[in-house]
C-alpha cells in the first residue's frame, strides 16, 4: 500500500526534471498541456486492482521498476535490422522513430484533445512527457494510394528506460490514407513503451491503420488508440499483438457524425508468460452509425488475453448497427482468457449484437496449430 | 420533365422547404448542394412520395402528370427513381428476389410481360458487370450486413436494373471509397441520354467531378439561393456556403 505514492513521487521527480531541461523551445501550449497532463496522472495515480476497468491485469512490473525516461541520444543502428520490418509496398513514405523521438509539428488544434489526459493515467503520463510524435495530416480531397509507415523502434540502455511514443493522424473531408503503426523492441532488456495514438477523420474521410506491436521479451507495452469521426466517415483499426510481457491497449472510437462507419479487427498470439488486454469503447453518439468489432486471440503456454467490450449507444444514436466478437483459442490448460462484453443502449431503435467464444484444444495442440498455419499465422510453430 | 413551383413541404408541422422553384428538362444532370439541414433530403424524399413529408403548398409536375397525385408505386412505374441516403434493410428477401421483383412489377404496369428467373438473371449479369460488380450479394437478404459502401452500390445497382426516367439520388456519394465512388459516378454518366434526366443530391463537391451537372443549385433553409453551372460547384469548394447564406434570410 505504501508503494502507490512513492512511485508516483518518481514519475512528478522526472517530470519536474523534463520540463525543466527541455523548457527552452517549447512552445507554451504544449508546456500547459504537459502541466495539466501531469496533474491528471497525479490524481490518478497506477491503476490498482480494484478498479473495475483495470483489475483483469497485474500492473506491479510497472510500479516496482524504477524506469528513466529515455534520453534524446540516438544509438547507432544497424540498418540491416531496421530493414526487415519495414515495409516493401509504398517504400519512400515511412518515418522512423528511435525511442520515441522525432520532430515537431503544427499540431495543437487537435494534440491530446481527443485521447484525454483525465480518462486514464497512462494516456496522462504519456501526454505529460510529450515531446515528439509523428503528425500525419492528409488535406481536403487528397487519396493518398500508399501506406504510411510509422515505425517505433526501441533499443537497449543501461538500465530500464520508459519511452512515450505519440501519434497523431488527421484526415480533413473526403481524403484517404493508411497507416501502418509498428512498435518493435530492439532488446531483449525491460523497458516501458506507452504509445498515445489519436485518429481523427473528418467528414466523409477514410483511415485505415495497421498496428503490430512485436516489442521485446521484458518489455511492458501500454497504448490508447483514440479516434474520432465525422459524418459519412471510415475508420478501420487492425490491432495485431505479438510481443512484450506485459501489454495494455485501451481503444476507444468515437462516432460523432450521421453515416460514420469504424470496424475493429484484433489478433492476439501469445506463449510464455505473455499478458495481452484489449479494452475498447465504441460510443454511438449519432444516428445511422456502424460499428463492427472483431477480436481473436490463441494463447500457448502460461499466456493469458483480456478482452473487454464496451459499446455505448447514446440518446440520440437511432438505427445504429454494432457487432461484437471476441474468439479466444486455449492451446494450454495453463493458457487462460477473459471476456467481457459490455452494452450500454440508450437509444430505442438499434441492433447490437455481441458474442464470446473460449475453445480448447484438448491436448490436439499441434492439429490446432496446423490449422493456425493455414490460416497465415506462425507458420514455423505449425510445422512443429 | 419536371416542374417543381413554389414548393412548400415539411414534416410534423415543421416547414422545412419554403418555396422551391427547379426545372429539370429530359437529357440533363442537375446538382443540388447545400450545408446540413437546408432541406437537400426533404426534397428528394417529397419527390419519391414518403408518406411522413406533407406538402403544404406549390405544385410538381412530371411528364405533365401532377406528381403529387401518385402514390409513390405509380410514381416508380412512370420512371422516378431514388437512390436513399441510408438504405433500408430488408430481412428474408434476397437482393436477387427483390429486384426481379421490382423490375416486374415496373414492366408490368408498362404493359410489358414479367421476366422469368432466367431471363432476369441475364439482365442481371449484363448490368452487374456494367457497374463492375460480382454476383456474391445477390443471395444475399437485401442490405443485411452490407457495409455502407455495398448498399449505395445496391442502390446503384437497382438504378441500373430499374433504367429510370428520372433518377434522384441522394447523397448517394457520401461515405464512398475513390473506386466506389467513380462506379456511382459511372452508372449516372452511363444512365445520360436525351430521354433521361438525374438530380443529383450531394453533400461534398468532390462529387462533381466526377458527374459533370449542367446546372449546379444551391439549397440554403429551404430555398435555392443560387443556380449557376458546374463552376458553381468549384466556387462553394473554395469558399464554403456562408458567401451564399445571406440571401435566404429575407423570408
Amino acid at each position: 500500500m505504501t508503494k502507490l505514492p512513492d512511485v508516483r513521487k518518481k514519475y512528478l521527480a522526472d517530470f519536474a526534471a523534463f520540463s525543466g531541461n527541455g523548457g527552452s523551445d517549447v512552445p507554451p501550449w504544449l508546456v500547459e498541456l504537459r502541466s495539466e497532463a501531469i496533474e491528471h496522472f497525479n490524481r490518478q495515480g497506477f491503476p490498482g486492482s480494484r478498479d473495475e476497468q483495470w483489475r483483469l491485469t497485474n500492473f506491479s512490473r510497472l510500479k516496482e521498476t524504477d524506469f528513466c525516461l529515455a534520453n534524446g541520444d540516438r544509438p547507432p543502428l544497424n540498418t540491416d535490422e531496421v530493414r526487415k520490418h519495414l515495409l516493401t509496398a509504398g517504400s519512400d513514405q515511412r518515418l522512423v522513430f528511435v525511442n520515441g523521438r522525432y520532430s515537431e509539428g503544427a499540431l495543437q488544434e487537435h494534440v491530446a484533445r481527443y485521447a484525454r489526459p483525465q480518462d486514464n493515467p497512462f494516456t496522462a503520463l504519456g501526454t505529460a512527457f510529450m515531446s515528439d510524435g509523428a503528425f500525419v495530416h492528409i488535406p481536403a480531397n487528397v487519396v493518398l494510394s500508399e501506406p504510411i509507415q510509422l515505425l517505433f523502434l526501441t533499443t537497449g540502455a543501461a538500465g530500464p528506460t520508459v519511452v512515450h511514443p505519440r501519434c497523431l493522424v488527421l484526415v480533413e473531408e473526403s481524403g484517404a490514407a493508411s497507416v501502418v503503426e509498428t512498435h518493435i523492441g530492439m532488446t531483449d532488456g525491460s523497458y516501458w513503451s506507452n504509445v498515445v495514438t489519436e485518429a481523427v477523420v473528418q467528414d466523409n474521410a477514410q483511415l485505415q491503420v495497421y498496428r503490430i506491436q512485436r516489442e521485446g521479451g521484458e518489455a511492458s507495452h501500454t497504448a490508447t488508440t483514440q479516434s474520432y469521426q465525422g459524418r459519412d466517415s471510415s475508420f478501420d483499426l487492425t490491432t495485431v499483438e505479438l510481443g512484450s510481457i506485459l501489454s495494455r491497449h485501451d481503444i476507444n472510437a468515437v462516432l460523432d457524425g450521421p453515416g460514420a462507419e469504424c470496424r475493429l479487427y484484433g489478433l492476439s498470439q501469445l506463449q510464455g508468460r505473455q499478458h495481452v488486454d484489449h479494452h475498447t469503447t465504441i460510443e454511438h453518439a449519432q444516428p445511422h452509425c456502424n460499428s463492427w468489432e472483431y477480436f481473436n486471440g490463441i494463447y500457448d503456454e502460461r499466456s493469458r488475453g483480456v478482452f473487454n467490450g464496451r459499446i455505448i449507444v447514446q440518446q440520440g444514436a437511432q438505427l445504429t448497427d454494432s457487432k461484437q466478437t471476441n474468439n479466444n483459442l486455449l492451446l494450454s490448460e495453463n493458457a487462460r482468457a477473459d471476456s467481457q462484453p459490455q452494452l450500454e443502449i440508450y437509444a430505442d431503435d438499434v441492433k447490437c449484437t455481441h458474442g464470446a467464444t473460449l475453445g480448447w484444444t484438448g491436448g490436439r495442440r499441434n492439429d490446432a496449430l496446423v490449422v493456425d498455419g493455414h490460416a497465415g499465422c506462425r507458420q514455423d510453430r505449425a510445422s512443429k | 420533365m419536371l416542374e417543381i413551383r413554389n414548393l412548400h413541404a415539411g414534416v410534423d408541422g415543421t416547414e422545412i422547404l419554403r418555396g422551391i422553384d427547379l426545372t429539370i428538362d429530359a437529357g440533363q444532370v442537375h446538382a443540388i448542394m447545400g450545408p446540413n439541414g437546408s432541406g437537400k433530403s426533404t426534397l428528394a424524399q417529397v419527390l419519391a412520395g414518403h408518406p411522413a413529408y406533407e406538402v403544404t403548398d406549390g405544385s410538381i409536375v412530371y411528364d405533365g402528370r401532377d406528381l403529387l397525385e401518385l402514390e409513390p408505386e405509380e410514381r416508380a412505374c412512370a420512371g422516378l427513381f431514388m437512390a436513399f441516403q441510408y438504405p433500408v434493410e430488408i430481412h428474408g428477401i434476397t437482393n436477387a428476389y427483390f429486384l426481379r421483383a421490382a423490375v416486374n412489377s415496373k414492366r408490368k404496369c408498362q404493359g410489358l410481360e414479367e421476366l422469368d428467373p432466367i431471363d432476369f438473371m441475364n439482365l442481371l449479369e449484363e448490368k452487374l458487370e456494367a457497374i463492375g460488380w460480382t454476383d456474391s450479394l445477390m443471395e444475399r437478404p437485401v442490405n443485411h450486413g452490407f457495409s455502407g459502401g455495398e448498399k449505395k452500390r445496391n442502390e446503384i445497382l437497382q438504378m441500373a436494373v430499374l433504367e429510370p426516367r428520372l433518377a434522384v439520388l441522394d447523397e448517394t456519394d457520401s461515405g464512398l471509397d475513390i473506386d466506389a465512388l467513380q462506379t456511382v459516378a459511372g452508372a449516372v454518366n452511363k444512365l445520360r441520354g436525351p430521354d433521361n434526366a438525374s438530380l443529383v443530391v450531394t453533400h461534398y463537391q468532390r462529387l462533381l467531378n466526377f458527374i459533370v451537372p449542367d446546372y449546379v443549385h444551391v439549397l440554403v433553409r429551404g430555398k435555392i439561393v443560387k443556380s449557376g453551372g458546374k463552376e458553381l460547384a468549384l466556387e462553394l469548394e473554395s469558399k464554403g456556403y456562408d458567401w451564399v447564406r445571406e440571401p435566404a434570410e429575407v423570408a
